[in-house]
Parts: structure tokens; C-alpha cells; sequence
């Protein structure tokens, strides 16, 4: 297919941009294959370059010859174009549309993206699940690397290689796949240094009505119990709800079949539900009423803040069974693709300081969010504006980024990365000129040859000049674990995510160029009196009075 | 000391507010002036001390057979609940308590008693220490347009008034003294808030006697005056803070606002800001919120909702607003009133006055503009905080929303005040504490004839002597946030809850590192290295000329983590109640002790609760506990419900 079918008007003249916290522009817009582009062809001026990925809606409006397009992104940027010319107009929004709704992921632009940097260091190869295995080794013997997944086909959304307890063969593990949705039997996605105790995810049980049982199933998950050791399995789902999935074949670990696992049900929200939280949250952060009814009870009835709440709680609880109870834990929830990687991937940012670290976290985002099959092209196909019927889309991973966001908060010393790298991170997930978040797994990247063919977000993200925009001038290593508030009082609105647009960032923008110059002119000071005092010392040494007291 | 019934009781309990599970055993203590509770816990020597004069309510609960229940609420929002073994000692307590916290008479206030080491001398200084008279002439006071007048001396034109009042040059005393007879309790139009730059003023007064008709020459000429003494504007505007509907209503007894035809040149404004039943009734809707054991997320935001604060937090600052617009930007002068002009009006020429003129956002500056708006103008500091037993009904926390409209526009603008919200946290506290003697009164006749500066001491020297714990690390006078007059948004979403404040006990909620003591910590560092660097450079310089009588000294070395600060790691491990009480075997997280409010405390408890818990208790067993059935994960009598609900 020719990108060039979709763009009738390629170029108009004389059309003027407005951007949030920005002087209008008037220049040439231009359409290509993959960007909104426009210049206003004199040097200094910003311009906009859109990737029509970016968008989740446009809106179009005349009034006489003059037409105006609100486009709005995927992170949640509204930008206002006015285009002289109802045709120009027309033929741009039907441009536009067409391109920023395209589904074949080959076409997509980080196929046809070169790299303007130099790679210094392949993202694609930074976090393979070998290395992660060879630090578990370096830990315990009790678990092993299996293959069983080579071809994709015992669990098509597992990566080819996982952990599981050393002794459960390939042949128990096939048999327990067809027992856990989706195939996803019991791996390890966690290992407690501080006592042994171990994290791992599945899919939910398929026990259906009748109550099938999987010997095998037992076998695996109670191999990662101590001798006399219970554990505990956290359902994200209410009781209720893992109930009903009975009659679709799914179900619940029974305490007959299971007696040494002690099952804890929670409320984690998922897909639809979250979705149309994200949309009424933005619409209430849009609002231009300055009502304060108005916008305490939107922001309510948009049930955000309830979800972070609930997936932070789940996270903390699970982390406080390991660390706390010395017990291990299984998550899932009906997948085992969402709500159990929420779970598992801020129990981990409790837990362990590695994953507080820059590299940590891109490790961490790697092996349970990517690798771990969380189904990325789905979910993050339309943001908060689409006005189409959503069909699989939900924030799963904006909540996420969001929990991160407010343990940051609560923490703001314990973390390598700042605010700005979660926001980068958002932005990318949506729309990227990167292969990282394209496909649903493992599988699909791999069928698309995304590590021969895209660059990756992290071979960006790791050079010198990036990391050091990214890095929280206040992080000093935190070895301990950390326990976040979950008090209504303590979660606070991700303003720079939802209100970014909103309000001018210029003011907390300073506060944090104050805060760097503060830290930077003491670093400087250290140097100097260091280097002052080695002078003296020398200077002392050679002074022949000095040396005969 | 004859209303202490009962000294100490043993074996007492006092329960966590947030897991009541974990409660702590000791001995309670009434002395004249605190209720102490004292651990007994081998080893640690734990206390609680709070403020008779902090008590706001106490609430006695039926007995049970564990005891008979006590809770205290304080106003500076602490709550205690106490369990007493026995009814009697209970009732003994209450009754002592109510007795002490209720003071009858001024004599009996904390304030008479607190005695600190410091000799007559000293407290002469402390009491000089703010100067109102020096703030005027820093406006550039008096002048052609502005003389000090002396018609109050003595408070024989208005008895709620200072002695000391700026009007405009033309005010002859007959027309002072005529348009204070057309002011409710004669608080006639002066000057609060005079701009150099452009002459532009912010006056205040109570609203006129105007009822439905009724005119004065002498308030118009007034107004006229006024509106002269601003040479470059052809008119000012009057703004009346009430809202219209309670304006009018004022008519029918005789009161009211400016009608626009009688007086020249004026542009009437209503902004409604409600009055003080309003706003006590939405802090006390709001505080019911902030107590709820564990609400969830909706429970919170809609408590928040229908307390209606932040709204009303948002008035006061529109109206801040407005007049600080009018006066910087176009050059019109202003007059504020409200009914008595000292609730509403003394809130909104504050928060212009912070708006307008950077000098009300460095640390002297916000205690001088109290001072003057709120001490010297008569805000009834000892009806609206309840310092004296007295009427309900006139308690208001009219101070707390000028204070959080100060936190707010500190969210906004991190770099344009020197001082932090520990600052205005501690201001909060000694309103109430009655152990200065700055808040006393309802004005400053009252003051005088009280002897205050003779008996009691100042917050404010001694806020100036622990300045370095109230410094904003991010402030720099030459920063540009820090020039002249702000501009905040009044969006509703940048309104936030105010967690340090109205859940101040509540040390789980808060931040567990905090960046701001980070940086101070920082900043006390780079001083020493700027010291060391110096002596450094000097001694090279004097072994480079080889004079013989140079010293050598060990510098001390600095380690790459900043001197002088540590983490609350220990805090940081802590975990909550995150299962709905499911581990009921794990110990009791040893909690931070809840506070430890007297004299020297502000310093004392802020360091007790840094480290608070130890980091490797709450292992717990996990085999030695019966098995919950399939479906019930919760414990039945929970008190953390909405964690597991789902």
C-alpha cells in the first residue's frame, strides 16, 4: 500500500497552529507517511512534527472558507490547526484520520525510522531473559531456565525462555499449561535475596464448574514451598467475579486441592472499566468550569484515584506476604496478562532497589510487562479522546506508571529516575518512533523481526546525554524495602501526566532547576576543597618549617 | 490546680487511630498545664504531651469491659483515644480535663504561666521585635497622601481598632469621626496596604449603616478622600466580601453596602466569600473526613467535595485576587469590607498583601503582615480559636484558611517564599496553644489592658531565633517567582488537601524522604565547604609566602553523603495495614510516637518521629495461625475494611 493513496493534499500554506503554552505559529503544514509536519520556514521557530500514531482524535469545524482541526493525542496534547480552505481542509482531516487509524503494524513508523544517534549500546540485547536467569543463579540452584516454550507453542504470549522450579520437567509444565488460561502456567517473576521467598504469576486456574483439578499444577507451585511453609495466592479478581469465571471455564484454586496456599482475593478493576476511567479522569481535567464541585466530583466519579489506590494496596500486600510473612506468593488474576503484572511489577519496585534504578526499571518494564506478554498493541491501540467503541484498550500500564509516580513521591530520594523518565516511558507505550511497544508478545515482536528491523526505546534512552536528563538529582541508593502510604490523603493526581497540558509546568519547572543548581553548586564546592586540600597537604609536605616541629 | 480530680492512672491505653490493633500501654499523667502519657515500655521512654489549651473536644465513651473510652480532639487536629481501665477515673479525667482546657478567666491561659529562662530585658526585646510602625514607613509611610492619625488614641472612635491608623491627608477628624458613626462598631475606612510604585491603597472598614436608604456626608467625603490620595485614578473600587444575598439582608437591620449613586466615583463589587458558621460548619465536615479509619478513595474525594473547604479556600483567594489586580495592575485603589471587617476583610487584604508585595513572603514579612492585618485590626483571635470558654458560635477557623491560602500559593510558586509550610504549620499551632502571648484578645485594647507585653512572651522572636528550621531551601531573593506580584491560577484542580496539615499526626501519610530537609541539609553543607574552601585558600596563600607562623590543621574530610543528614529509612520501612487486618498475628509496628506539644517540643517530636521503628520486627509466623475459610479472606472485625472490600 502507498501512503501517498491516503494524502490527497499534501501541503497547505498559511495555516496557523495553537499549542498549549506556546505563541501561535503560521506556516506550511505538511503530510507524510507517519508525520503531521509543520514550518513556519524561519530558523529558531519551533515546529510541530506529529506522529500520526500520536493521534486519538480529530474534530473538525468551519466557519465560512476557514476550517479548523482540534487534533487530539495519545498524550493527551489538544492542538488546534486552521486551515484556510474548506477542500485543504477536508482532504487534511480525512488524511489524517485515515493514517492515525492504521492497524498493519508494518507499516508502522518504527520500520521505516533511522536512528539520528549513534547506538552505543543494542536495547533489544540489554535484557534478555539468559542474563536476568544468571543473576538468579548467582542467588539460588532451585529454579531452572526451561525451553518448553521455544516455538510459543505450550503459551503464545510466554517468552521462549522461562524460570520455573528446577524440579518440574518440560512435560509437567505442557500439562499445566492446559490447565491456566491462556497457557500461562506458574513462572517465577521474583526472587526475595533477603529470605529465599519467591514471586510467581500465572493465569487463572481452569477449573470450571465441575472443579477439574491439575495434579501437575499442584506439584509445580507447591515445589516453591519450604517444608511446612504455606504461601499465598493473591486472585486480583473479588470473589465474586473469580467465582462467575467458573462458568466460563475458569475458576478458583480450592483449598482441598490446594491446602498449603492460603487465597486472598482483591478488587483490581480491568480493560472496559479502566478505559472509560481514563476518559471521564481527562474530560474532568479538561473541564473548563472553574466550579470546585464540579471538578471534585468529576474527579471522583472518574474512579481514577480509587484504581490507583486498589493496585497500589494489592502490590503492597503482596510484597508484605514476602517480605514480611516470609511466605511466597502467586498472582494472577483472569489472564494473568494485566491486573497480575500490576501486581507483580510494583511488588517489585517495593521490594527491590535494583528496579529503583534506571536500568532496573527498563529491566523490570522487559520481563513484566514485554516479555511477560502484556498485550501492548491492545491496549494502548486509542487513548483517553478516541470516539470510537473501545474494544481492548485499557491504561493498564498508565495505572502502573502512575503507582510508580506516587511511590516516587512518597520516596523522592530513593529513586535513579525522575518524574520525566515515567512520562517519557507513557508517551512511548502510545506512540513511538521506537519498535519496543509494538506487538502483544514475545511471539508477535519476533514474527515481526522488531529487534532486526526497529530500534530499540532503551538503545535511546541509555546514552549519556539522555540519562542525565532523566536522572533524579536526588537519588541516593535506598537498599531497604519500601512501603508506600495508601491513604486517600497520600495519592495525589499525576499532574504531570493529566494536567500537563493544563496548567503551566513554568513555576514547579524552576523549583526543580533550583533544586538541581542547589545540589550541583555543593557537588562543585566538594570538588574545589578537595582539590584544595590535596594542594595544602602537598604544599605542607614540601614546606621544610613545617616538617620539623 | 484544683480541677485536676485525678493526677495519674495506670495501665491506661491509647489507641492508634488508623489500626487500632496496635495500641500502646502506660500511664497517664494531669498536670496544670498538659496531659502526659507515659509508656511503660521497658527501655524506651515514650511520651505524649498535649496542650490543655489544644484540647478543642472531649468525648467519653460508654464503658466497655476493656475499659471506658476517651477521645480528644485538638485544634491543632490531633486526635487521641484513650482507654481507661475504670468508668470513675474516666469520668475523673473528663471532668478534670473539660474544667482545664475551658479556661473562665485570661489569667488562667497557659501564656501567664509558661515561663521560659528569659529574663525582663529579653521580653522587652521580644515584644519589640516587630515593629508595625517600621512596616508602614517601609511602605513609604507617611507621606503627602498618608499621615498617621491619632483620632483612635486611647480607642475612643473604635474600640476594636489600634491606636495607630493611616488615613488619607484631607481626613480632618470631624469626618473620621462621622463616617466611623455610619461604620458598624465605628471601624471607619483606613488604610491597610499603600503601594509605592503606584499610590494605588488597600483600605478597610466594616460595612456602612446604610440600610435601606440612609446616607453620610462625612463616610462619602471619606471614600472621596481616599480616591484622592490615589492622584493617578479617577475612581476605586469598594468590595464587599459577603455574598449579595447576605449583604442585603444586612439592610433590614440597619446595615449594608455602598449604594453607587451616593458616593463618587466608586465601582461596587460583591465577592462571596460565606461567613464563619459556614466555615466552621465545612472545617468541621472536612476534619470528620480526614478522620474516617480507612475511607476509600470516594469516601475521601466526596467528603472533600461536600465539606465545601477548598471552594471556600478558593473565594478567599479570588477575592485576593481581585484586589491585588486592581491595586498592581491597574493602579486603583481598594476598599474591603465585609460586616464587622474583621473576618473576611482581614483574610482578603492578607492574601493581597501576599500577592502584591514580596516582602509579606519572606519570613519577617508574613509575621508583620499578621501582625497588622490580623493582630493590630482585631480579629477576634480569642472568640474565633476559643481560647476562653465562650460562645461556639463565634468560633471560626477564619486564620487557617488565610494560612492555607499562603500553602497553596506556595504548591504554585515553590521559589517565591522563604519560608516553608512547617512555618506556617507552627504559626497554626500557637494560635491556639495560647502560650505566646501574641494571639490573646480579641484586640489590641484588650491586649493592653491585659499587661500582655509585661506577662508573656512573643512567638514571633522566637520564631526569628529557630529561623533556620522554617528556611525554604528554594528561595533566593534575586529568583524570579520572588519579584513582585504573583499570579496564581485558581483553577480547581490546582486547589490540593492540605495532608501536613489537617493530618498532621498521621506520620504514615506523610512523604517518608522529605526533599526539602534534603536540600537544607545540602545547603548547610555547601556552607561549610564555602568556610572551608576559604580558609583553605588563605592557608595556601600564606605556605605559598612561607610565613613562618602559618599552622597547619586537619581539615575535616567530607564523605559524598551530606553531613548532618539522614534518611528516615527507618520510617521508610514501616508497612500499613495493607490486608484488612489478614495478619493478625504480626506484631504491632512500634507506631512514632504521636506527639510531644510544649515549649521546646516543635524541634523535639519532629526528630522522636524520624525514628520511630525499627526496620526487621514484622516477621510473623504465618503456620502458627488458623486458616481463614475459602471465601471469607477479611477478618470479620476488621477496622480496615476498604482495603480488602472490594
Amino acid at each position: 500500500m502507498e501512503f501517498a493513496e491516503l494524502i490527497k493534499t499534501p501541503r497547505v500554506d498559511g495555516v496557523v497552529l495553537h499549542r498549549p503554552f506556546m505563541p501561535t505559529v503560521e506556516g506550511t503544514l505538511c503530510l507524510t507517511g507517519h508525520h503531521l509536519i509543520l514550518s513556519s520556514r524561519q530558523d529558531n521557530t519551533e515546529e510541530l512534527w506529529l506522529l500520526h500514531s500520536n493521534i486519538d482524535s480529530i474534530e473538525k469545524r468551519f466557519v465560512g472558507s476557514l476550517g479548523t482541526i482540534i487534533v487530539k493525542c495519545k498524550d493527551l496534547r489538544v492542538i488546534q490547526l486552521d486551515i484556510p480552505g474548506m477542500e485543504e481542509c477536508l482532504n487534511i482531516a480525512n488524511s489524517i484520520e485515515a493514517l492515525s487509524t492504521l492497524d498493519i503494524l508494518s507499516l508502522m513508523y518504527p520500520f521505516f525510522y533511522r536512528p539520528m544517534f549513534e547506538v552505543i549500546e543494542d536495547g533489544w540485547k540489554s535484557f534478555l531473559p539468559l542474563d536476568a536467569f544468571k543473576d538468579l543463579e548467582t542467588m539460588t540452584d532451585e529454579w531452572r531456565l526451561s525451553e518448553v516454550n521455544k516455538d510459543f507453542s505450550v503459551c503464545p504470549s510466554y517468552p521462549p525462555l522461562v524460570a520455573v522450579p528446577k524440579d518440574i520437567d518440560d512435560d509437567t509444565l505442557r500439562k499445566v499449561a492446559s490447565f491456566r488460561h491462556g497457557g500461562r502456567f506458574p513462572v517465577l517473576s521474583y526472587y526475595h535475596k533477603k529470605n529465599g521467598m519467591v514471586m510467581m504469576r500465572s493465569g487463572q486456574p481452569l477449573t470450571g464448574t465441575n472443579g477439574r483439578r491439575c495434579k501437575e499444577d499442584e506439584k509445580l507451585i507447591n515445589a516453591t514451598l519450604r517444608p511446612g511453609k504455606r504461601g499465598y495466592i493473591i486472585d486480583t479478581r473479588t470473589i465474586n467475579v473469580a467465582q462467575q469465571a467458573k462458568a466460563r471455564g475458569g475458576g478458583i484454586e480450592s483449598e482441598a486441592n490446594y491446602p498449603q496456599w492460603r487465597r486472598i482475593h482483591k478488587a483490581v478493576e480491568r480493560s472496559n472499566v479502566l478505559q472509560e476511567s481514563l476518559i471521564k479522569l481527562v474530560e474532568a481535567c479538561n473541564d473548563q468550569s472553574h466550579s470546585m464541585d464540579r471538578w471534585l466530583s468529576k474527579l471522583e466519579a472518574s474512579n481514577w484515584q480509587t484504581h490507583v489506590k486498589e493496585i497500589l494496596t494489592t502490590a503492597c500486600l503482596a510484597a508484605q506476604c514476602i517480605d514480611r510473612e516470609g511466605a511466597s506468593v502467586l498472582v494472577h488474576g483472569t489472564e494473568g496478562a494485566d491486573s497480575t503484572l500490576q501486581v507483580t511489577s510494583l511488588a517489585q519496585i517495593i521490594l527491590d532497589p535494583a528496579c529503583r534504578t534506571i536500568r532496573g526499571f527498563q529491566s523490570l518494564v522487559e520481563r513484566e510487562w514485554l516479555q511477560a506478554g502484556h498485550p501492548f498493541q491492545q491496549r494502548c491501540a486509542q487513548s483517553a479522546y478516541s470516539n470510537s467503541k473501545p474494544r481492548q484498550e485499557a491504561p493498564v500500564f498508565l495505572l502502573f506508571l502512575d503507582c510508580v509516580w506516587q511511590i516516587l513521591r512518597q520516596f523522592p530520594c530513593s529513586f535513579e529516575f525522575s518524574e520525566s523518565f515515567l512520562v517519557l516511558v507513557f508517551e512511548h507505550s502510545y506512540a513511538s518512533q521506537f519498535g519496543t511497544f509494538l506487538g502483544n508478545s514475545t511471539a508477535e515482536r519476533a514474527k515481526l523481526s522488531l529487534p532486526e528491523k526497529t530500534v530499540s526505546l532503551w538503545s535511546w534512552v541509555n546514552r549519556p546525554q539522555e540519562l542525565e536528563r532523566l536522572t533524579n538529582p536526588l537519588y541516593e541508593a535506598n537498599s531497604l524495602v519500601i512501603w508506600p502510604s495508601v491513604a486517600p490523603q497520600s495519592l495525589l493526581l499525576w499532574e504531570g501526566v493529566f494536567l500537563r497540558w493544563n496548567r503551566s509546568s513554568k513555576c514547579l519547572d524552576e523549583a526543580y532547576e533550583e533544586m538541581v543548581h542547589i545540589i550541583e553548586y555543593n557537588k562543585e564546592l566538594q570538588n574545589k576543597v578537595n582539590s584544595l586540600r590535596r594542594q595544602l597537604a602537598q604544599l605542607e609536605t614540601e614546606d621544610p618549617l613545617l616538617q620539623t616541629p | 490546680m484544683e480541677h485536676i480530680r485525678l493526677p495519674k492512672v495506670d495501665n491506661v491505653r491509647l489507641l492508634d487511630r488508623i489500626s487500632p490493633r496496635r495500641s500502646r500501654v502506660g500511664t497517664l499523667y494531669l498536670t496544670a498545664t498538659h496531659t502526659i502519657f507515659v509508656e511503660n515500655e521497658a527501655g524506651v521512654r515514650n511520651e505524649t504531651w498535649v496542650l490543655h489549651s489544644l484540647v478543642c473536644s472531649l468525648e467519653k465513651q460508654a464503658a466497655t469491659a476493656s475499659g471506658c473510652s476517651l477521645l480528644i480532639h485538638c485544634k491543632n487536629f490531633q486526635v487521641l483515644n484513650f482507654v481507661i481501665p475504670r468508668e470513675r477515673e474516666c469520668h475523673d479525667v473528663h471532668l478534670s480535663l473539660q474544667r482545664l482546657s475551658q479556661p473562665e478567666r485570661p489569667d488562667e491561659l497557659y501564656c501567664f504561666s509558661y515561663k521560659p529562662n528569659i529574663d525582663a530585658e529579653e521580653r522587652r526585646q521580644e515584644w519589640d521585635f516587630l515593629d508595625l510602625r517600621a512596616d508602614y514607613r517601609r511602605m513609604g509611610l507617611p507621606n503627602s497622601l498618608w499621615k498617621l492619625s491619632s483620632v483612635n488614641q486611647h480607642y475612643k472612635v473604635s474600640d476594636t481598632y489600634p491606636a495607630d491608623l493611616f488615613v488619607p491627608e484631607s481626613a480632618t477628624p470631624p469626618v473620621i469621626v462621622g463616617s466611623s458613626k455610619f461604620r458598624s462598631r465605628g471601624r471607619f475606612p483606613t488604610l491597610s496596604y499603600y503601594s509605592k510604585e503606584n499610590h494605588a491603597t488597600i483600605c478597610r472598614s466594616s460595612q456602612p449603616l446604610s440600610g435601606f436608604s440612609a446616607r453620610c456626608l462625612e463616610d462619602e467625603q471619606m471614600l472621596e478622600a481616599i480616591l484622592r490620595s490615589n492622584p493617578r485614578s479617577d475612581f476605586m473600587y469598594v468590595v464587599d466580601t459577603r455574598p449579595k444575598l447576605n449583604a442585603i439582608a444586612n439592610r433590614a437591620a440597619g446595615k449594608g453596602y455602598e449604594n453607587e449613586d451616593n458616593y463618587s466615583n466608586i465601582k461596587f463589587q460583591f465577592i462571596g466569600i460565606e461567613n464563619i458558621h459556614v466555615m466552621r460548619n465545612s472545617q468541621q465536615k472536612m476534619m470528620e473526613v480526614c478522620e474516617l479509619r480507612s475511607p476509600s478513595m470516594s469516601d475521601f474525594l466526596e467528603g472533600l467535595e461536600t465539606s465545601g473547604w477548598l471552594k471556600h479556600i478558593k473565594a478567599v483567594l479570588d477575592a485576593g485576587i481581585f484586589i491585588a489586580k486592581a491595586v498592581a495592575e491597574e493602579g486603583v485603589s481598594v476598599l474591603v469590607h465585609c460586616s464587622d471587617g474583621w473576618d473576611r476583610t482581614a483574610q482578603v487584604c492578607s492574601v493581597a498583601c501576599v500577592l502584591l508585595d514580596p516582602h509579606y513572603r519572606t519570613l519577617r514579612g508574613l509575621m508583620v503582615l499578621i501582625e497588622k492585618d490580623w493582630i493590630s485590626f482585631g480579629h477576634k483571635f480569642s472568640h474565633r480559636c476559643n481560647h476562653l470558654q465562650g460562645d461556639p458560635k463565634e468560633v471560626s477557623p477564619v486564620i487557617d484558611q488565610f494560612l492555607e491560602c499562603v500553602w497553596q500559593l506556595m504548591e504554585q510558586f515553590p521559589c517565591a517564599f522563604e519560608f516553608n509550610a512547617r512555618f506556617l504549620i507552627t504559626i497554626h499551632s500557637h494560635i491556639y496553644s495560647c502560650q505566646y502571648g501574641n494571639f490573646i484578645g480579641n484586640n489590641q485594647r484588650e491586649r493592653t489592658e491585659l499587661g500582655l507585653r509585661g506577662k508573656t512572651h512573643s512567638l514571633w522572636s522566637y520564631l526569628w531565633m529557630n529561623r533556620a528550621d522554617y528556611i525554604n531551601p528554594l528561595y533566593r531573593p534575586d529568583h524570579s517567582q520572588t519579584q513582585g506580584l504573583l499570579r496564581p491560577s485558581t483553577a480547581p484542580y490546582c486547589f490540593k488537601f492540605w495532608r501536613a496539615l489537617y493530618n498532621r499526626f498521621d506520620r504514615g501519610m506523610h512523604p517518608r524522604q522529605s526533599v526539602e530537609d534534603y536540600l537544607s541539609a545540602i545547603q548547610e553543607e555547601t556552607q561549610q565547604l564555602e568556610e572551608q574552601l576559604a580558609s583553605h585558600k588563605q592557608k595556601i596563600a600564606q605556605l605559598e609566602q612561607k610565613q613562618e607562623w602559618s599552622v597547619p590543621q586537619k581539615a575535616v574530610p567530607f564523605d559524598k553523603s551530606p553531613t548532618g543528614w539522614t534518611f528516615c529509612n527507618d520510617l521508610a520501612n514501616t508497612p500499613q495495614d495493607y490486608t484488612g487486618g489478614f495478619f493478625t498475628s504480626s506484631p504491632c509496628q512500634p507506631r512514632a510516637p504521636i506527639t510531644f506539644q510544649n515549649e521546646e517540643s516543635n524541634k523535639t517530636s519532629e526528630s522522636i518521629l524520624s525514628n520511630g521503628s525499627d526496620q526487621e520486627s514484622g516477621i510473623a509466623d504465618v503456620s502458627c495461625r488458623s486458616p481463614l475459610s475459602e471465601d471469607s479472606t477479611r477478618d470479620p472485625d476488621s477496622d480496615e475494611a476498604a482495603y480488602s472490600a472490594s
